[in-house]
Formats: structure tokens, sequence, C-alpha cells
């Protein structure tokens, strides 16, 4: 599996969507999926998958899938 | 014999002494997993030891200041280091400083908000990741009879527990959905360190205002933290439950 396909995967399963509905682009709020309670659902998701513990500012600023890779690349996951 | 809260894992704030003791003991006595916090590292060191040696099951300490944002997270993130599961989370820490309101003092406001209220909320907020992650979780907030009903000379403190209850009510809405319930203890005039102090007078016009005619111990209160955070509670969310002997100011 890809980088990328991990993180789509993680996005998607946690999302509860397709994984060809997932893109860099995809924002937060922009599909009913994403809601706030999803995105913490997400976060948790996140974090597992990648073995970090977020801070409340990253949760918060991660308003798309590509903020979510410049946002985990600060914690040294690559994706 | 299976135990209430055997294979739980529970993080308790303040747990060195008092209220927070008690509870941690009769947690571990029911099988569960302590993790215990307070400032104080040889406190909970010793308290550890005690927990291993009297119930037979793992006590693990996390030293810290929850009034300090960094030191959670820090307390989190050892806790995560080896743990992917958090069944409870009990609030337990806080502090009390008696004033009447012309002479409380900025830092006495900030301090005791920093402890009562926003280390439980830094606390929730870590704790509640674990807890949606598994859909499961029981977070137990200690409030106070005079967040309740007011008292004299403790309106920052009362006001710090007030806001515990609007803490609790929230958030067992806001994270019902993943399963978690949110309660909170109301204790009334509870033996421990923060009751030293008070002079004698003081005490006997206490307890002339509790029904049941004495202050109440730790253990009482633990023993309903106990059941709050069992399966025996299990419809339960988003209470505020008085310990209290009938107390009434
Ligand atoms: N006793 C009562 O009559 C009564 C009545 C109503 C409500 N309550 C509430 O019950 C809770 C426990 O009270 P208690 O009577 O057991 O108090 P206590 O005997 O004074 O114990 C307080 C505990 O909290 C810890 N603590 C205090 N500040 C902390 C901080 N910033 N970070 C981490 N740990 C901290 C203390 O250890 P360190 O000093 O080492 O940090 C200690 O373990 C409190 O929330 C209190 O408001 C008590």
């Amino acid at each position: 599996m890809t980088q990328n396909s991990r993180l789509y995967t993680v996005f998607a399963e946690a999302l509860g969507v397709q994984i060809d509905q997932i893109s860099d682009e995809l924002k937060y709020n922009s599909i009913p999926s994403w809601d706030s309670t999803a995105h913490m659902v997400l976060i948790a998701a996140l974090e597992d998958a990648y073995d970090v513990m977020l801070d409340t500012d990253d949760i918060i600023d991660m308003s798309s899938v590509v903020k979510a890779k410049e946002i985990l690349a600060k914690y040294d996951v690559v994706v | 014999m299976t135990k209430q809260l055997d294979g739980r894992k529970a993080f308790i704030t303040g747990a060195s002494k008092g209220i927070g003791k008690a509870i941690a003991h009769s947690f571990a006595e029911q099988g569960a997993e302590v993790h215990l916090n307070a400032r104080n590292k040889n406190d909970l060191e010793a308290l550890a030891e005690e927990i291993r040696g009297r119930h037979n099951c793992k006590a693990y300490v996390y030293p810290c200041d929850i009034s300090n944002p960094e030191d959670v997270k820090q307390a989190f993130v050892n806790y995560r280091a080896t743990n992917r599961q958090l069944d409870i989370l009990v609030n337990n820490a806080g502090i009390m400083q008696n004033s009447l309101l012309g002479m409380v003092l900025p830092e006495h406001i900030l301090q005791t908000f920093s402890t009562n209220v926003f280390g439980s909320v830094y606390c929730a907020q870590l704790a509640s990741r674990f807890m949606m992650r598994q859909r499961s979780g029981v977070i137990l907030n200690i409030g106070s009879i005079v967040g309740e009903e007011g008292r004299s000379g403790q309106s920052v403190y009362g006001a710090s527990k007030s806001a515990i209850t609007g803490f609790t009510k929230s958030l067992a809405k806001e994270l019902a959905g993943f399963d978690i319930r949110v309660n909170a203890i109301s204790p009334g005039m509870i033996e421990t360190e923060l009751l030293e102090g008070l002079a004698e007078n003081k005490r006997l016009e206490a307890i002339s205002n509790i029904a049941l005619g004495r202050i109440g111990s730790a253990n009482e209160v633990a023993q309903v933290a106990l059941f709050l955070v069992s399966d025996a509670a299990s419809y339960i969310t988003g209470q505020v439950i008085g310990v209290d002997g009938g107390m009434a100011f």
C-alpha cells in the first residue's frame, strides 16, 4: 500500500465513505460525512494509524486531506 | 471470582490523598489497572506500591500539574506509549481556598479555575480520544455541594465546582453517541486534608447542618464512584450525584 493510499484508507474508514471519494482536495465540512463529530473519529483513527498524539491546535487546523499530510509531517510521519 | 472492574484501565487525577486515594484503592480492589496522577511524585509512588501490595494489581504513576496543558499532554503521551485502551477517567484533583469576595485575589481565581476546571477539561479532552476510538468509556468528575448550593466565603471555589456541573452535563450529551458516560459526584463534607485547618467551631457548625450528623469518609465517596464507573450504572449519564449525608447550608 502506498503512503497516500494508506492515508486515504484511514480517512475513508473513519468518515465511512468509499476510498474513491477521498482526494487531497477534500475539505472538512464539504461532505455530510465529514462533520465535527466525524472529525473527532478521524483524529482518533489517524492517531491510531500513525501512533501520534495530536495537539488541539492541529486538530482544529486539519481542514483538508492535504492539510492532514502537512500536520502529520510535523510529527515525523511520512505521508 | 469476577470483579466489577476486571480488565478496565482507570486514570485518576489527584489520586495521592483523600478522596482520590480512596477511589484508587476501591477501583484496584475491584480489578482495575490504575494510573495515578498528582503533583508530588513521592506520594504517588508510595501509593502505587501500597496498591500493588494490597490488591495485587498493576499501578502506574503520572506526576504532573493538571493545570498545565503541556504537562497533561505529556502525561497522556506517556500513558499512550504503553496503552491503547482507557476505560475510566476520574477528574478528582481539586483545590479549595476560602475567602470573602472582597479578599479574593486574581491569582487565587486563576489557580482555582486552572486546577478545578481547566485541568478537568484538559484531561477529558485527551482521555475521550481513547474512549471515542473504543466507542466506550466513563468520565467521572468530582464537583462539590458548594457548586450546587453555594456557601459564604467560597464564591470562587463554588463557581469552579458549578462549572464542573455544566461541563459534566454538556459533555454527557456530546459523548453519548460514542457510548461514553459522563457523571459527577458532588460531595458534602468529607474527612480529608482539604478540611485541615478548619476551626473546631466551624466544624461543629457544619456538622449541625448535616442530617446524618457526621462528616463523611473518603471511602463513602469512593463507593459511589465505583458504582458510577461500573456496568451497574450503564444507563446513568449526565447526572450529578450528591454524597453529602443530607447536608444543607
Ligand atoms: N473533602 C471535602 O470535604 C470535599 C468536599 C467537596 C468536594 N471535594 C472535592 O473532592 C476532590 C478531592 O478532594 P480531597 O478532599 O480528597 O482533597 P485533598 O485531600 O487535598 O487531595 C487533593 C489531591 O489532588 C492533588 N492535586 C491538587 N492539585 C493538583 C494539581 N494541580 N495537579 C494534580 N494533582 C493535584 C493532590 O496532590 P498534590 O498536592 O501532590 O498535587 C491530592 O492528591 C476535590 O476536587 C475537592 O474539591 C472535597
